[in-house]
């Protein structure tokens, strides 16, 4: 509403005392408009857990001090057993000196059975609805690696199928990741270790580096993810799989909360085929190192991109 | 203190005329402020029920926001179009019109802000954003350098106007050193805002459909197409509405301007169309989608092909004498315009991730409460804009300047002062 002008010249009309026709017209005016501006608003009443005053003012993770970051744990593992009921082991794991993970895949050997597509969504805290899946596996016709021509939700009796391979794609963990270079926040990065990483409670949810990446390794929280309580991987890791908010990017971590404490990642583990095989590459003792110093054919999967992953893809022969 | 209180009157009495008009005004702000408050509803679902509200997927994971994003950048950044034939070329029907493509600009910019901010996951942490207190990842995000370009031709813009429109306000001659340098400033920064833009599509090794070098020289063409066919549309409304005095010869300078530019635009597309198409390597699959389909998926092909059919007359009906006449001319525009918006905003965004990285074709179309959002942001650029006019027609036109101080504003939207404006109501 406009103010009364103070300056009003001597001819000019004084503001009049009481209500005239026109200031409760624009009264009404106002105040409708006030009305209508909290009904637009009214959606955001069910925002009640979107932040809070300390989630918000978080700082980076690379400029937490041990205090701020053990405080950043606790309240995490607090927010977790409120929601889930369960109290979680929330660690921030550091990487190990002299180590450099690397993944080799067999693609002579996976059936295409996606064991390691469910074992990683129940060791990572994906959201279940909608369902976030770090691995998508593809089936290709024998004797092509034209991914154009991969079918994504083959669904036979059993697998394999006779005239196709099947090749599992997930994070490549690039030496040249383009995700971290077009971050405009520092919200993802390369550890010592080669895992890229995103900080959850960093991310502006822009989805740049979701169509950055040349894999299609990254996911989006479109929803608030949903998590069953029982189906709670308590044992948790910051730049890992502690459960997500809404609107944030998440991917492939190599397990980080295992692989960090000397275990194998889930997929690994669960794959019925032995066809995943994950080590330090700087370790020449490693299977990984043995297999790719030994195998006559290995590929990266779109080399060409200069991205230079840390996944190699290879046949026994 | 004695400037910072004319200044501080000269503020109030802008923001007072805003709310001053005839029925028609009324009747065209209450439009649009129903319009932003519907979109504003949308996106305060949007930010309770997440992007889950909208179109978008991890396979298309950018839509008709972004869209709109790009083709607002170009908008803002035709203002130049109208800045090179004053200050360049010193051309003088033009001279009092470069305020309005300016003013244009600044709402454009508004807009692309307000689309970028709602197609964030987390608005609540822009501050991330903010160079000295978040991680700025500047200069290897061309996201940053986007921040700093379009915030900067905000700023300057915004100096320009406000400047010029304050010294006419005040009756004095604006001191050159103080906007002359911004203005040619302005012109390359104008340049740079499309040219980041496209570089935020280019720099994409993952994508081939925008990884090419053409994709910068069309989005200006394109822009400098689209652009001043909207200002020619906005310049004859502001002259029906405020009698304010726009000749014919400025109008079609700007025709002149669109014509040239649109055929750069063809030209560039038929390049870019020939070099997908004949040498029929594995990467064409995108534009296959987007002109003709792939594998019985073709949501776009209708798009495109009206986007290239609106073009391609607007183009014959600018080289035409025909397009000479208003009526002609602004049919033209309105095709540029909308053919413009299909080929830049859903034909360059949306087949970039068609099929993924991982040969998946996942199809896209905007949601209801996404279309919404849409609107919305339009709607409360148009009365931005609005707004702006409303203050800065009566200041070009002398009726709103410091000899008039302590008069009650009249509610007259152009014309000559009104001998009654100070006896009011």
């Amino acid at each position: 509403m406009p103010l009364p002008d103070p300056t009003v010249s001597p001819g000019g009309s004084a503001p009049s005392s009481g209500v005239t026709r026109r200031s409760f017209l624009r009264g009404t005016v106002a105040l409708s408009g006030v009305a209508a501006l909290a009904a637009a608003l009214a959606p955001l009443r069910k925002l009640d857990d979107f932040t809070t005053v300390e989630r918000f003012m978080q700082k980076y993770y690379k400029e937490l001090t041990p205090e701020e970051m053990a405080a950043v744990l606790r309240r995490i593992a607090n927010d977790v057993e409120h929601e889930y009921g369960i109290r979680p082991h929330v660690r921030d794991l550091k990487p190990m000196d002299g180590v450099e993970f690397v993944y080799a895949l067999n693609l002579t050997r996976c059936i295409g059975c996606r064991k390691c597509v469910h074992a990683c969504v129940n060791e990572n805290n994906q959201s279940r609805n909608p369902e976030i899946q770090y691995i998508r596996v593809l089936r290709l016709p024998h004797g092509s690696l034209d991914i154009e021509k991969a079918e994504h939700n083959y669904a036979p009796e059993s697998v394999p199928e006779k005239g196709y391979f099947y090749m599992p794609v997930q994070c490549q963990q690039c030496k040249n990741p383009p995700c971290v270079k077009v971050c405009p926040v520092h919200a993802t990065w390369q550890e010592t270790d080669g895992i890229t990483v995103v900080d959850y409670d960093w991310c502006i949810g822009c989805r740049y580096c979701e169509a950055a990446c040349p894999y299609w390794a990254r996911r989006f929280n479109f929803a608030k993810p949903s998590l069953p309580k029982d189906r709670l991987n308590p044992d948790m890791a910051y730049l890992g799989n502690r459960p997500r908010r809404q609107g944030v990017m998440e991917k492939c971590h190599f397990c980080i909360q295992r692989t960090r404490a000397g275990r194998y990642p889930a997929c690994l583990e669960v794959c019925p085929a032995g066809a995943r095989k994950f080590g330090n590459i700087l370790d020449p003792e490693s299977e990984v190192a043995y297999i790719l110093r030994t195998k006559r054919v290995f590929i990266q999967l779109k080399e060409e991109m200069g991205t230079s992953p840390r996944f190699f893809y290879y046949f026994d022969i | 203190m004695h400037a910072a209180r004319n200044y501080l009157v000269f503020l109030q009495r802008c923001g007072r005329i805003a709310f001053v008009g005839d029925w028609r005004y009324y009747a065209w702000m209450g439009v649009l402020t129903v319009v932003s408050l519907l979109g504003l509803n949308a996106y305060a679902r949007q930010l309770a029920d997440g992007l889950i509200s909208t179109g978008m997927s991890d396979q298309v994971s950018w839509g008709v926001y972004i869209a709109n994003f790009t083709f607002l950048v170009g908008v803002a950044a035709a203002a130049v179009m109208l800045v090179i034939p004053v200050y360049i070329y010193n051309n003088a029907e033009l001279h009092d019109l470069v305020i309005f493509g300016e003013l244009l600009a600044v709402a454009a910019i508004l807009m692309c802000l307000a689309f970028v901010t709602v197609d964030l996951g987390r608005p609540d942490r822009f501050w991330h954003l903010i160079p000295g207190i978040g991680q700025f990842n500047f200069p290897a995000s061309m996201l940053s350098w986007d921040v700093l370009v379009l915030n900067g031709y905000l700023l300057l813009n915004i100096h320009i106007c406000g400047y010029l429109l304050y010294c006419r306000y005040q009756g004095r001659k604006p001191a050159k050193w103080f906007y002359i340098p911004f203005v040619f400033v302005a012109i390359g920064w104008a340049v740079s805002i499309h040219t980041v833009t496209a570089f935020l599509y280019v720099g994409l090794g993952g994508r081939p459909f925008w990884n090419s070098s053409i994709v910068g020289p069309r989005f200006l063409a394109s822009a400098f197409t689209a652009g001043p066919a909207l200002i020619i549309l906005a310049l004859q409304i502001i002259r029906n509405v405020t009698q304010y005095r726009i000749t014919d010869r400025a109008l079609l300078t700007l025709r002149g301007i669109v014509q040239v530019s649109m055929l750069i635009n063809v030209f560039l597309l038929l390049n870019e169309v020939f070099k997908e198409f004949y040498s029929g390597n594995l990467h064409v699959v995108s534009s296959k989608y987007l002109f003709v389909g792939l594998h019985g998926h073709h949501a776009l092909v209708p798009w495109i092909w009206t986007a290239i059919g609106f073009n391609l007359i607007a183009m014959v009906l600018l080289v035409l004498p025909l397009s000479r006449s208003l009526k002609w001319l602004n049919l033209t525009c309105v095709l540029s315009i909308a053919g413009i918006w299909i080929e830049k905003g859903m034909g360059l965004v949306i087949p970039g991730f068609i099929p993924t990285p991982l040969g998946q074709i996942v199809e896209y179309s905007p949601s209801l409460n996404e279309t919404l959002v849409c609107l919305g942001i339009w709607a409360a650029g148009l009365l931005a804009y609005t707004i702006f006019l409303r203050m800065a027609v009566p200041i070009l036109q002398g009726r709103l300047s410091r000899a008039n101080e302590g008069q009650v504003p009249d509610p007259a939207l152009g014309g000559a002062p009104a001998p009654d404006a100070a006896a009011g109501h």
